[in-house]
């Protein structure tokens, strides 16, 4: 009961220095505004990387013939041998009947070539899936020296530095990300500093008549929990109204029709409560990390 | 057990200045006690060893029973609960009126706003503030000032009263009205008092217990005391 007042009166507290040091506030909440509009797009970049390499990542498949003379009972066999092989994740078989009645299907003129044959002109094959696009290299060659097999290759080598391209630039955005959220967190805390300077005395008095710590500490905590949530509400704005009309401006994709902008619905939203967490979660700790200073702990 | 008792106390500060050397004391529930002293004596580290503002380097403090050097900085909030403290400065928040200043004790220890109210209108009517509940700090003349620091530390009906020079920026004629104050908070809430002072009148008049401290020794101790008695200091 005791602890629910405490709190009460925290929040009471919090609002009403935000407001009576307004000035002050107001340079914590801009420089929280600055920031987290900045890690908001960095979010937004590594989210859509992200997404592509995801998606190029999948199509990455090693196509595997098999040899003219191989047998079905060969292929089986094939199939488990290569599964086993470390880094694989999937291995389907299509039989050289399954393509031709795909490839009839997809264009009646194939159908017509094809009667000219007596055998099936085609190959069996596997599409062999990888769980790590760095490993296809090493599963291809390791395929390629297993008996029966005609050949086996995988996507193009554009792909290929697009996905190593659009790895460095995730790292990157992380990295850059991480940084952010200290500085942010170091800047909101030095600025919360001057608002408790100001109030110094006040935690004094709070000591000497024996607040507890975590009674001295909360109003201050909820403060910097307020502080950075309004600094996240210009953000916001920014990033979710401006992801929906740079979406539909680019017609959901950038660059080239391979490279897919994630469609905005829900994604925006999860930006939007992230980065709302985050201004909470950093003015929090930046506040405490400021009246940690005026309290011997 | 006594109320109070220092133990060999020895305070040595980090620039290495010794403040109290060896000091041993005992003080009963109930008394007034002077610490008088020339400046630097250390009649505040003296103080400052009683509510736990600073460790002794050696020796035990103990207030109420607690060893007060053994408490955890996390912990020292329980000690203060019991202490109420004055100090020269009057230490009021100057946006807080009289009532909000004396309440503000209570609400930092998260009592109910309706206990709250009766026991800061008693507490300043102690003091005899009952008609500026709705002044702010700056309204007010330093004796009332004060008024409302002791209002603020008796409040939660501490067993002890700690005041460092209460005084010290006070005229003759209101350091005695705050004196009758803290006398009767001595003698009908029996509340034990420990102030350190400069103001001979004051202990001359009052003929009270005084402790004399001298570079941090205790030189003298006289029950029914005065400066008269070692007119060096
Ligand atoms: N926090 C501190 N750090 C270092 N030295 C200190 C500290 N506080 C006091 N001292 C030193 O300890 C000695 C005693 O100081 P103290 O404040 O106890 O004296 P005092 O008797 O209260 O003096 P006054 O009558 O002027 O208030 C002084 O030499 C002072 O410089
Ligand atoms: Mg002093």
């Amino acid at each position: 009961m005791k602890m629910f007042r405490i709190i009460g009166r925290s929040i009471r507290d919090a609002f009403k220095s935000v407001f009576r040091n307004f000035s002050l506030s107001m340079a914590s909440i801009l420089c929280a505004t600055i920031t987290l509009l900045v890690v908001g797009i960095s979010l937004i970049i590594a989210g859509n990387i992200d997404n592509a390499t995801k998606s190029l990542e999948k199509e990455l498949n090693i196509v595997v013939y098999l040899d003219k003379s191989a047998t079905e009972y060969d292929a089986m066999e094939l199939k488990s041998k290569i599964e086993a092989i470390a880094n694989v994740e999937k291995v389907e078989y299509k039989s050289k009947e399954s393509w031709k009645s795909e490839m009839s299907e997809y264009n009646p003129s194939f159908g017509t070539v094809f009667e000219n044959y007596e055998d099936n002109p085609l190959l069996d094959s596997f599409v062999v899936t990888v769980n790590n696009s760095k490993s296809l290299d090493k599963v291809t060659k390791q395929i390629r020296e297993l008996e029966l097999i005609e050949s086996a290759n995988y996507g193009e080598d554009t792909v290929n530095t697009m996905v190593s391209v659009f790895d460095v630039v995730k790292k990157t955005t992380i990295v850059v990300l991480i940084a952010l959220i200290f500085v942010t967190a170091f800047l909101i805390s030095n600025t919360i500093k001057l608002t408790i300077y100001s109030r110094r005395s006040e935690i004094e008095i709070m000591r000497l008549v024996g607040g507890s710590n975590a009674a001295i500490k909360l109003p201050f905590v909820f403060e910097g929990f307020v502080i950075g949530l309004l600094g996240s509400i210009i953000p916001i704005i920014v990033i979710v109204y401006g992801y929906i009309i740079a979406f539909e401006r680019l017609d959901g994709h950038i660059i080239t029709d391979i490279i897919k902008l994630i469609s905005p619905y829900n994604f925006v939203f999860i930006i939007a409560g992230i980065i709302a967490l985050l201004g909470a979660l950093i003015g929090m700790f930046g506040s405490l990390r400021a009246v940690r200073k005026y309290l011997k702990v | 057990m006594k109320f109070i008792e220092l133990k060999n106390v020895n305070k040595t500060y980090s620039t290495g200045v010794t403040a109290l050397a060896d000091l041993s004391v005992e003080i009963e529930k109930g008394e007034f006690v002077f610490v008088i002293g020339h400046t630097a004596s250390g009649k505040s580290t003296f103080i400052k060893m009683l509510y736990r503002e600073e460790k002794p380097t050696k020796g035990s403090v103990i207030v109420g029973g607690v060893n007060v050097a053994k408490l955890r900085n996390r912990k020292v909030y329980k000690l203060r609960r019991k202490i109420g403290v004055v100090f020269q400065d009057f230490k009021l928040l100057p946006k807080l009126t009289v009532y909000e200043n004396v309440a503000f004790a209570l609400e930092c220890l998260g009592l109910k706003a309706k206990d709250i109210k009766p026991k800061v209108m008693k507490a300043i009517e102690i003091v005899g503030l009952k008609e500026k509940t709705r002044s702010f700090p700056h309204q007010l003349s330093g004796g009332e000032q004060q008024r409302v620091c002791i209002a603020r530390a008796i409040v939660n009906e501490p067993k002890l009263l700690i005041c460092d020079e209460p005084t010290g920026n006070l005229d003759p004629e209101t350091s005695k009205e705050i004196m009758k104050v803290i006398s009767n908070i001595n003698k009908d809430l029996k509340t034990t008092v420990i102030m350190a002072t400069h103001d001979k009148e004051i202990v001359n008049r009052m003929k009270k217990r005084v402790l004399l401290i001298e570079h941090g020794v205790l030189t003298g101790d006289y029950l029914k005391g005065s400066y008269k008695s070692h007119e060096n200091v």
